[in-house]
């Protein structure tokens, strides 16, 4: 059996503004394994957040052949339906962003749940209580976001990601705003994800400290790897 | 564990004010609502009452205008006509009468009336067939007049009240310099009686000087007899006119008619406007929610999910506003009505806006289905939002 997730062949993604066509993402072809842990580096405007998103089935390519788990997502540039897509994402993916999108009318513990508002991986999803310990949230989960710091913040994003335990998480400068204390505890939290789970983890990251955690790091530039 | 309904009530907590003008709005809408559907059963109700209490089906008038002759029936008017008091003896010789009653109106103007003075009503009336037509007529002081040619009085209950009077005051008819005794004054009745000083009839032909002379005739068929041939059969008289008590809620419908339309055009414009106010409220609210939706995507919310969180929004919105707006029309039901009598041109006695559990549950469920429309096209418009979107919109890296 072989052990490839993501499968990712000629991808790319063509933005046309006006008469202007923007190359986002130019024919990358790219493997990552179960458990893998790999880093997206670059200069702003490489094209690895663009990478990720088309990896996370988050958007579409304009070219390009992508499966995920031996499944077609992807063929001849054609994505599946969002109707097939939603619960994809769902069953596979936690994804994490710079801007933390927490709700700011629920508390932590309701925001760690809130995927469970409209899925729950039967027997598999973890309880609040056992991911907030995890991260170090537990006197936390009652107060609403406004009162945390920017790293609290971040590790309840994360929370609300692994808390219906899925097996391929996308980070998106998950450290973008934070100072470097609390960016050694995010990278700290996404390592003991990758080695003690299992879990894949995809990161875009400005950060070479975090970058360094990873098992491969990949260098973009003008949307291709070099 | 948060569920959609605890989002979608907190969502709406997070801008209060917003969510508070919008139940406003809404709220003021059903109130407007429920009055008028209230107005519409209460008025023909208490109508119905009205005329049923006339004692009478059918009035005899001299030749005029039938508004008039509607509104003296039930109030009184002025610009009267007369009709040969001998019309009595030919009606009552008629198989399918039961009893007849012949009306003498008189009105004075009395500048002892008010700061500027002002109209007082006599109904000249039988006291030997008027009391045995109108058998809820009870007194609350002495009895009916003493003969038909005296001059005594019965007061309603409210002109009574008003004038301050007690049975054996003496009352001045103004311009005429006669004075009658008042021997009776009424218990409340909820009629247009309340409001009328009765006399004999022929003692008002007198101080008047139109011996006689009628204004009308009250005319109660026997069970048996058909009203409409007999009604026919009235037109034959000369200078007579018939009003039916089919014709009098005619009458009446026609002249509120207007009223009604243009009350209830204000009602629909009231709800048009909460209508797009609810719309505008919930499509704000989904565009600054936009990256927050767009996440809920990312982590499994599907296009239903979204559909219901921001449906739902609406419905709690028509909710509140709909108990809120309920509450005020019966709380305020009875100022209400105090507005409409005041617009309307002519009101029945009795409680003009009539509301019940039915009538509000119907209201609501005419708001709740008008929200929902309008929180059709935000809902659909969240739910279509791709995760993409809301994140692109946020960091806009390529």
């Amino acid at each position: 059996m072989t052990d490839i997730q993501i499968q990712a062949k000629d991808l790319s993604k063509v933005y046309v503004r006006g008469s202007e066509k923007i190359i986002a993402v130019n024919k990358i072809t790219l493997e990552v394994d179960k458990g893998d842990f790999v880093s997206f580096i670059g200069p702003s405007g490489s094209g690895k957040t663009t990478l990720l998103h088309l990896l996370g089935c988050l958007d579409d390519p304009t070219s390009g052949e992508l499966s995920i788990e031996g499944r077609t997502v992807v063929s001849d540039g054609k994505s599946l339906p969002e109707s097939k897509l939603s619960p994809l994402r769902r069953k596979l993916f936690g994804y994490i962003f710079q801007k933390f999108y927490l709700i700011p009318t629920l508390t932590v513990k309701e925001n760690i749940l809130l995927p469970f508002a409209f899925h729950r991986k039967p027997g598999l999803a973890m309880t609040a209580n056992e991911v907030a310990e995890r991260l170090g949230l537990s006197k936390r989960l009652a107060h609403l976001p406004k009162e945390l710091s920017g790293g609290e913040m971040q590790r309840v994003a994360i929370a609300r990601a692994i808390i219906n335990r899925p097996r391929i998480l996308l980070a998106d400068e998950p450290t973008g705003n934070l100072d470097s204390k609390r960016s050694e505890e995010i990278s700290e939290i996404l390592s003991d994800l990758n080695r003690s789970d299992g879990l894949t983890i995809i990161l875009v990251t400005h950060n070479p400290k975090l970058a360094t955690k990873a098992h491969r790091i990949i260098e973009l530039q003008d949307g291709r790897i070099i | 564990m948060p569920t959609i309904s605890g989002i979608a009530y907190k969502n709406l907590r997070r801008k209060r004010i917003r969510s508070i003008l919008t139940i406003l709005g809404i709220a003021l809408s059903t109130w407007v609502l429920v009055s008028l559907l209230g107005f519409n059963r209460g008025y023909e109700n208490s109508l119905n009452k009205d005329i049923d209490n006339l004692g009478f089906q059918v009035l005899l008038t001299a030749k005029g205008c039938p508004y008039e002759a509607a509104t003296l029936m039930l109030q009184g008017g002025q610009g009267l006509r007369y009709m040969p008091e001998n019309t009595v003896d030919s009606l009552r010789a008629d198989k399918e009468v039961e009893e007849l009653t012949p009306m003498l109106m008189q009105t004075v103007f009395d500048p002892g009336k008010g700061e500027e003075g002002g109209v007082v009503g006599y109904l000249g009336i039988d006291p030997a067939t008027y009391p045995k037509m109108k058998p809820y007529l009870t007194f609350r002081e002495g009895k009916w007049f003493s003969g038909e040619n005296s001059m005594e009085a019965v007061m309603g209950f409210e002109s009574a009240e008003l004038e301050q009077r007690e049975v054996g005051d003496q009352i001045l008819i103004p311009g005429k310099n006669v004075e009658v005794t008042v021997v009776g004054i009424l218990n409340r009745s909820g009629t247009q009686d309340d409001g009328t000083i009765f006399m004999p009839y022929k003692s008002l032909q007198k101080i008047f000087g139109v011996q006689d002379k009628l204004t009308s005739v009250g005319i109660k068929l026997k069970k048996t007899a058909n009203i409409n041939a007999y009604e026919e059969k009235l037109y034959t008289i000369p200078d007579v006119q018939v009003v039916s008590i089919a014709q009098v809620k005619n009458t009446i419908s026609n002249l509120v008619s207007t009223a009604r339309v243009m009350v209830m055009s204000i009602a629909i414009i009231a709800i048009l406007i909460a209508m797009v106010g609810v719309m505008n409220t919930i499509l704000m609210s989904v565009w600054e929610r936009f990256q927050e939706i767009g996440i809920m995507k990312s982590m499994g919310a599907t296009t239903s999910h979204i559909f219901r969180l921001i449906w739902l929004e609406t419905t709690i919105l028509c909710l509140f506003g709909g108990i809120i707006g309920s509450l005020l029309s019966v709380v305020l039901a009875k100022a209400t009505g105090a507005l409409i009598r005041y617009i309307l041109p002519y009101s029945p006695t009795g409680s003009l806006i009539r509301i019940d559990a039915p009538l509000v549950l119907e209201s609501m469920g005419i708001i709740l289905f008008i929200g929902l429309l309008s929180g059709i096209y935000p809902s659909l418009r969240a739910a279509r939002i791709k995760p993409i979107e809301a994140i692109r919109s946020s960091e806009g890296e390529l």
